[in-house]
């Protein structure tokens, strides 16, 4: 597999959950993520998955609770309006904790907006975009590669952790073509279904956690009968109206990620060593931004670039330690200005936080970076 | 007494939150009685369910059971088969909950006859939330967002069903115990989506607002407001639309979803 090939994001996305064992998708087509339903149409049935094209976007997240309540690995993918309609279930997912990937691939909106041109104004409704007080995983890639392993790594994710996986991508990464090496399998590191450790005999309760805060709820099917539900639940899985059950159940969701944070949470640092000014981007964007980075290093500033890799939960301590060390940092992205405010949160005052916001569905060009970086450093002499 | 059927009941999660006359209890025994004149297995059936009264009805079941979100729990339950097509799957839905708000998602799991049978309590009215208009409301009936009579003209699920793709589809009432329990064993038995329409009472909400509010009275009324198919294809065109047909109402061989798809897995040249 280590043969260099011409490959494209979305079908990247689709060869990665494939060997992270994914088998079954539901789904919708929706542009720019569409390559990613027909890749797993052609690929799924040859590993003896299921791929099923839904009537709608809220019947492909239902659709994919269920085969992973029955013990398929799961995955959907979407865009903009197909994210916004695809947030009801993602909720349930969170609620019932239901391992599934959920891949939108951003493009312009509101609304219909400008289909469909690159975009990164999904990073708060992938927080936030379900109603109710959930934690959220969502991870973005910028390269093809990126959108190979994250394939992976959202699903290891969502199987680890038991809860809906966002694999944040952009037109700009999905759509784009560039030269690919692919990992030997035998280096591929796959997290397993978790299972029962207890039998039914021996007092199996579905929601009943270790260490780790995470259920090993039982597969449909496996003899254990099971109770499922959307209602806050203790550990039976049946609803209970207790204040002190719900105070307890929407804490351990919160807590099961959260006590694993620097398992999810991942940032890479470039040319930061020496840094006094710092980007901080993700995604396609954080491509323009590193050629950016390099251009302005080339006219002498000291400048790097820290990529967030995990954009929820919020790296801010990476942040904060990029923060301490320089005199700025510049965010640019494609949107109205989201990221910005969790940067600044992140930053406690530490350096200024300037935001290059860009929402005329155009993507940023190195120089337009470059040109904020300069004034940033201008503004600082 | 028979209390065989106590085996598919969760004991430690009864007694039920139904009001007293509400015809669910019968349509959930019903359902029970038709899995046992199956011999379906209670760890290789799964209950999947909506939102509403109705769809409480799972967690008294002792089986694996899905409580979704409203209106989808024919997508959850077409996941679950299409993940594992060895598993028995058992849909139970409302009114609202499969006719409204999960209305797009019942004609496509028609259309695509998974092998599901669903079952649709109809008391023609939204009951958890306290009594509001249905798509299955018949027109003139009140509700507390129709208080001068509803206007909407009511859905025909189980036409709705037939046209939409469905290849078993059936009509009884909580009146008509044995035979409610004989159709749903006949969706059970069937290979494909199978739609049994169980007419039932709500006392409560939507009696109460219609002058019906004796559970004895509105069951009655059920009797009286139905006839076998076979008698009722006999009536008059205009006696016809007085009364609804109870039975089987259509019965036809077509591949199942998961059986069409396992012939997708094999000119892929994969394994299912």
């Amino acid at each position: 597999m280590s043969k260099a090939t011409l490959m494209q994001g979305n079908e990247a996305v689709a060869l990665g959950a494939i060997e992270a064992g994914v088998r079954f998708f539901g789904g919708y087509p929706i542009t720019p993520s569409t390559e990613i339903a027909e890749k797993m149409a052609e690929l799924l049935p040859e590993v003896g998955g299921r791929f099923v094209q839904m009537e709608d976007e809220i019947a492909s997240v239902g659709a994919v609770l269920g085969a992973s309540l029955a013990g398929a690995k799961a995955l959907t993918a979407t865009s903009g309006p197909g994210f916004s309609l695809k947030q009801e279930l993602i909720g349930y997912a969170s609620e019932a904790e239901i391992p599934a990937v959920i891949v939108d691939v951003q493009r312009v909106g509101p609304a219909t907006g400008q289909p469909t041109s690159p975009a990164q104004g999904d990073v708060m409704q992938a927080r936030w975009g379900t109603h109710g007080d959930h934690p959220m995983i969502a991870i973005s890639p910028w390269t093809v590669r990126e959108c190979f392993d994250m394939g992976i790594e959202a699903v290891n994710l969502a199987e680890r952790f038991r809860q809906p996986v966002i694999l944040l991508m952009d037109e700009i990464v999905g759509h784009l073509r560039e030269r690919v090496e692919l990992p030997e399998k035998e280096d591929i590191v796959v997290y397993p279904r978790r299972k029962p450790k207890k039998t039914r005999e021996e007092g199996y309760q579905p929601y009943a956690v270790g260490d780790d805060l995470v259920p090993d709820i039982a597969d449909f099917g496996t003899g254990y009968r099971i109770h499922v539900t959307g209602l806050i639940h203790d550990e039976t899985g049946f609803p209970s109206g207790s204040p002190a059950v719900t105070r307890k159940a929407i804490d351990r969701l919160h807590q099961k990620i959260m006590i694993a944070k620097d398992e999810v949470v991942k940032t890479e640092s470039l040319l930061l060593d020496d840094a006094e000014y710092a980007v901080v981007a993700f995604g396609g964007t954080a491509r323009t931004a590193y050629q950016a980075v390099l251009d302005a290093r080339r006219k002498g500033v000291k400048i790097g670039m820290l990529r967030l890799r995990t954009i929820w939960p919020f790296a801010a301590e990476a942040v904060y330690e990029v923060a301490r060390k320089v005199k700025g940092i510049l965010v640019p992205e494609l949107n109205y200005g989201q990221l910005v405010g969790e940067i600044e949160r992140a930053a406690k005052g530490a350096c200024p936080v300037e935001l290059l916001a860009k929402y005329n569905a155009e993507i940023f060009t190195p120089a337009e970076i470059e040109e904020a970086i300069m004034a940033m450093v201008g503004g600082n002499k | 007494m028979e209390r065989s059927f106590e085996k598919y009941f969760r004991q430690n999660r009864l007694p039920h939150m139904w009001c007293p006359g509400c015809g669910n209890g019968i349509v959930t025994k019903a359902v029970i009685m038709a899995i046992e004149k199956a011999g379906f297995s209670q760890d290789n059936t799964v209950i999947v369910s909506g939102i509403g009264c109705s769809s409480r009805a799972s967690g008294y079941m002792d089986f694996d059971t899905l409580h979704t979100a409203h209106g989808r729990a024919i997508p959850f339950a077409t996941g679950v088969k299409m993940a594992n097509p060895d598993l028995n799957v058992i849909v139970l839905t409302g009114d609202g909950d499969c006719t409204a708000i999960g209305g797009n998602h019942f004609i496509h799991g028609c259309r695509r006859n998974v092998d599901l049978t669903v079952v649709l309590f109809n008391n023609n009215i939204y009951g958890m939330t306290g009594g509001q208009a249905s798509p299955m409301t018949p027109t003139g009936k009140k509700a507390t967002t129709a208080p001068y009579g509803a206007i909407d003209r009511p859905f025909d699920a189980c036409k709705l069903a037939e046209a939409a793709g469905a290849t078993y589809v059936a009509r009884s009432t909580a009146f008509h115990v044995q035979h409610l329990a004989d159709m749903i064993k006949g969706g059970l038995d069937s290979h494909g989506f199978s739609f049994i329409e169980a007419m039932c009472q709500c006392p409560t909400a939507f009696g109460r607002n219609n002058k019906m509010a004796d559970p004895a009275k509105m069951m009655m009324a059920l009797r009286d407001g139905v006839m076998m198919k076979a008698a009722w294809d006999k009536l008059p065109a205009e006696k016809q639309a007085e009364r609804f047909p109870i039975g089987v109402l259509c019965q036809k061989e077509y591949i199942d979803y998961a059986k069409a798809y396992d012939t997708v897995i094999e000119k892929a040249g994969g394994r299912a």
